[in-house]
């Protein structure tokens, strides 16, 4: 029981850091069609926004410090997703393939300038002392960091939703999702709601750049290859442009694949493929996604 | 005082012209139909007009030149329309589909209840339970909601029950006497009970121009329509 409790927070633990990886991009691909290569990068740069941040102002190593560099984080990331969408994805409006071509160009390139200039070396992201405590329950001692992923993520996750349901902003997204063309025959700028969810996705990553970086030691300009790959995995298995179906199967992966990894070292991955496989077989419009009309 | 005025406007879609140079206007406070069979380019016709299709000539609603203008831009000038398939976002409450398309500060919900009151007690249900009447009920409001200077409808009555096909005509002709209106619509009872003027299209050209009395004779009907008056 106590290692059932164990694998289980810490497989949470880890799906919180997947959603935040994903629920930006279900949200980019499910407004504008536009599968983002360059999402991965956005977690990167956040994560050096974040280090940059703890370095410089939040220096005393507290929670709050903490938190407020992964909140620069997010809000560096956001900004510079907004950048991409304005200056790279706008000429490209409605060209979907070339548009998935030039993000996987900006990550290229970006990646290659940060390599440059920070090099590959892992650079320490300042964390709270505490993060390297667990707590007890039953005779499992669960690491205390990942409950401050599963608090952020479960932050992010109402917050979205909160935005969505209940703002003109995120009914403007939900509308577009089913009928872009529509929104913009109602008089609405329907760019603005690119921009706002590019923002949004950038956000997220950002601040799941930051709380990745606690989680695997540090921050490198090489860390987002597979948190990208998981991030896909995420979205497809729970829908495109669901958020709900993205916590939903960031939740289910990291369970599982910790569970997998728990009782034959190294089998996580193949068991998160062939789990992948059976729902694109079943239902492959994903867990909570809509069946395109 | 003309209103819409289409100048030589062609649309090329995937390498297929489908409008070859249609030139009509529409004047202010009537209500223009826009007729043919089917495929000849009507529904491209309103679409061009409202950006949605690119198209080439010239496009003005009061001297102001639409082609190449945003179609939010276009909305937003004083046009609103009524696409084909309703198009109504499915996921979304009756209420939500309808707060979408406000513009105005003092949004015509009084308006919108006093024409379909089915559709103030069914405020909280999801648009795409509703039936295609309901539906094209909420598609209709979207645009009365806001005062605009001329409406684009197109085909409302399109796969409607009689008794729904008489409740949107009936919405439609009292909207009728109080807007400009171009209306694409295969219901001749209702183009000959709401039109003021109708034009003709056929393979992406106006053929003919004219009043609503025309769709009296039958033979007009037949040579231009390839439909029988009588039963429309």
């Amino acid at each position: 029981m106590d290692t059932f409790i164990l694998i289980a927070v810490t497989g949470i633990g880890l799906g919180a850091l997947y959603f935040l990886v994903a629920c930006g991009l279900t949200l980019i691909y499910g407004l504008m069609g536009v599968l983002n290569f360059a999402h991965g990068i956005f977690l990167t740069v956040g994560a050096f926004f974040g280090l940059w941040a703890a370095n410089t102002f939040f220096k005393n190593g507290s929670t709050i410090d903490y938190l407020l560099s992964a909140l620069v984080g997010g809000i560096g990331a956001g900004l510079f997703a907004l950048l991409v969408e304005l200056l790279v994805m706008t000429p490209l409006y409605d060209r979907h393939i070339d548009q998935a071509l030039v993000t996987v160009g900006v990550a290229l390139v970006v990646g290659a300038m940060l390599s440059g200039w920070f090099t590959n070396d892992m650079r320490m992201l300042p964390s709270p002392a505490w993060f390297m405590d667990a707590v007890q329950v039953g005779n499992a001692n669960i690491p205390k960091d990942r409950f401050m992923y599963i608090a952020v993520a479960a932050v992010l996750l109402i917050l979205f939703i909160v935005i969505l349901r209940f703002t003109r902003i995120g009914l403007i997204i939900r509308a577009g999702v089913e009928n872009r063309q529509m929104v913009s025959a109602l008089g609405i700028n329907v760019r603005l709601a690119f921009s706002t969810v590019f923002f949004l996705g950038g956000l997220a990553a950002g601040i799941g750049g930051v709380l990745v970086a606690s989680y695997q030691g540090g921050v490198t300009p090489l860390m987002a290859g597979s948190w990208l790959i998981y991030g896909f995995i995420v979205v497809v298995i729970g829908g495109m442009g669901s958020i709900g179906g993205s916590a939903l199967a960031a939740l289910m992966i990291g369970v599982i694949k910790q569970f997998a990894n728990y009782y034959v070292p190294g089998l996580g991955d193949f068991v998160i493929v062939f789990l992948l496989a059976v729902v694109l077989l079943i239902r492959p419009q994903g867990l909570l996604g809509k069946v395109s009309a | 005082m003309t209103h819409l005025a289409l100048n030589d406007v062609h649309v090329t879609i995937k390498g297929s012209h489908i409008l070859q140079g249609v030139t009509f206007e529409v004047p202010e406070n009537k209500v223009v139909a826009l007729l043919g069979r089917n495929g000849v380019g009507k529904s491209t016709t309103l679409k061009a007009i409202m950006g949605l299709y690119p198209a080439t000539g010239s496009i003005t609603l009061n001297n102001k030149e639409l082609v190449g203008t945003k179609t939010h831009h276009i909305v937003r000038s004083g046009l609103a329309y009524v696409p084909e398939d309703r198009e109504i976002f499915a996921s979304l409450t009756v209420k939500e589909n309808l707060s979408l398309a406000e513009r105005d500060k003092n949004p015509h919900y009084d308006l919108v209840y006093s024409l379909f009151p089915e559709l103030k007690t069914r405020s909280g249900q999801r648009a795409g339970t509703l039936s295609g009447g309901q539906q094209q009920m909420v598609a209709i409001s979207r645009v009365l909601l806001n005062k605009n200077s001329l409406l684009l409808i197109d085909e409302p009555t399109k796969g409607l029950a009689p008794k729904l096909v008489t409740e949107v005509a009936d919405a439609l002709a009292k909207v009728s006497g109080s807007s400009t209106m171009l209306l694409v619509e295969q219901n001749l009872a209702l183009v000959k009970r709401v039109a003021e003027h109708i034009i003709v299209m056929d393979q992406g050209k106006v053929v003919f121009t004219g009043g609503p009395e025309n769709l009296r004779n039958e033979e007009f009907v037949k040579k231009m329509l390839g439909v029988s008056g009588g039963s429309h």
